[in-house]
């Protein structure tokens, strides 16, 4: 029988996994980015099983607001991505260093 | 092992290693593609949890739109990737080191009894006359219907933004202008002359 522990530890995985994503690509904006979205997925997976174990409608309502949020995000931040290119010629994180940051 | 067991071991499976490659894969493109497996493999998953409705939203919404979105800007820019690699293998201990230590706890937490069966008992498969669109679509336009609104402005001002950021004034692209086209009187484009017919 799948108990809910083994949702929570694939959704565990798959956090870990985009986290481990951010470090190793963190020159590369685009992979950033789909990392941030496997993350969100990650988070979605562990609302929808707690929505499915516990009866409850609510978790599935979360995760179609979280849905909505993250296709946001995602549009804006490749229309930054688009805008940074078109400007710099470049999508390196290492060059965008003009606030001195 | 039934065969439902079967099933989310295999997706599982699938599911964790096409996030790995989305994360390890050289060109941009087949991270992708390996994340559009990825979205797929869950969506089956979120099958086996009965959440159909957002199952198949995940793979309209993200598969169809928010990928395909994400493939036309990589294959829009003219990318360089090797410069970008540099550091992957410098960052690679303390990010597996870090991912490692935050999924050991995690899994400790998870696995203890507290999520295990009896404490949370699977529940009875739903039957075919129940519909989770419509549960779902009742929950969303009554209990949280001015939500729901809100997540509408958060997408309209998405795609403001979204034109704002991208759109731009050439002062050398000609374009039409509608209204002056519109506003056009018949004195402006037609000339009626009179000419006297010529001798044969």
């Amino acid at each position: 029988m799948i108990s809910l522990s083994h949702y929570l530890t694939l959704g565990a995985l798959l956090f870990c996994l985009s986290v481990v994503g951010i470090f190793l690509n963190r020159k590369n904006v685009i992979i950033l980015l789909m990392s941030i979205e496997l993350m969100l997925l990650a988070v979605n997976l562990n609302f929808v099983a707690f929505s499915h174990f516990l009866g409850d409608g609510a978790g599935q309502i979360f995760v179609f607001f979280i849905l909505t949020v993250a296709a946001a995000e995602a549009a804006i931040g490749l229309a930054i991505l688009v805008v940074l290119f078109r400007n710099r010629q470049t999508i390196n994180v290492a060059d965008l260093d003009e606030l001195k940051g | 092992m039934s065969f439902e067991l079967f099933v989310f071991y295999v997706f599982a499976a699938i599911l964790v290693f096409a996030a790995s490659r989305v994360i390890t894969v050289r060109n941009p493109v087949f991270a992708a593609m390996f994340l559009v497996l990825t979205f797929f493999t869950c969506a089956g998953i979120w099958m086996l949890l009965e959440a159909e409705f957002l199952a198949i939203t995940l793979v309209l919404v993200y598969v169809g739109a928010v990928m395909v979105l994400f493939l036309f800007v990589v294959m829009m820019l003219d990318i360089n990737v090797e410069p970008m690699r540099e550091g992957f293998v410098s960052y690679l201990p303390v990010g597996l080191l870090v991912g490692a230590i935050m999924l050991v706890e995690m899994v400790f937490l998870l696995t203890q009894r507290y999520f295990k069966n009896e404490n949370y008992p699977a529940p009875e498969r739903a039957g075919a006359e129940v519909s989770n669109t419509q549960e779902l679509g009742r929950l969303l336009y009554s209990e949280y219907l001015f939500q729901f609104e809100i997540a509408a402005i958060i997408l309209l001002v998405a795609i403001v933004a979204a034109i704002a950021l991208t759109m731009r004034r050439r002062p050398d692209t000609k374009y039409q202008t509608p209204s002056e086209q519109i506003g056009v009187t018949k004195s402006e484009r037609l000339r009626v002359v009179q000419m006297p017919s010529e001798k044969r």
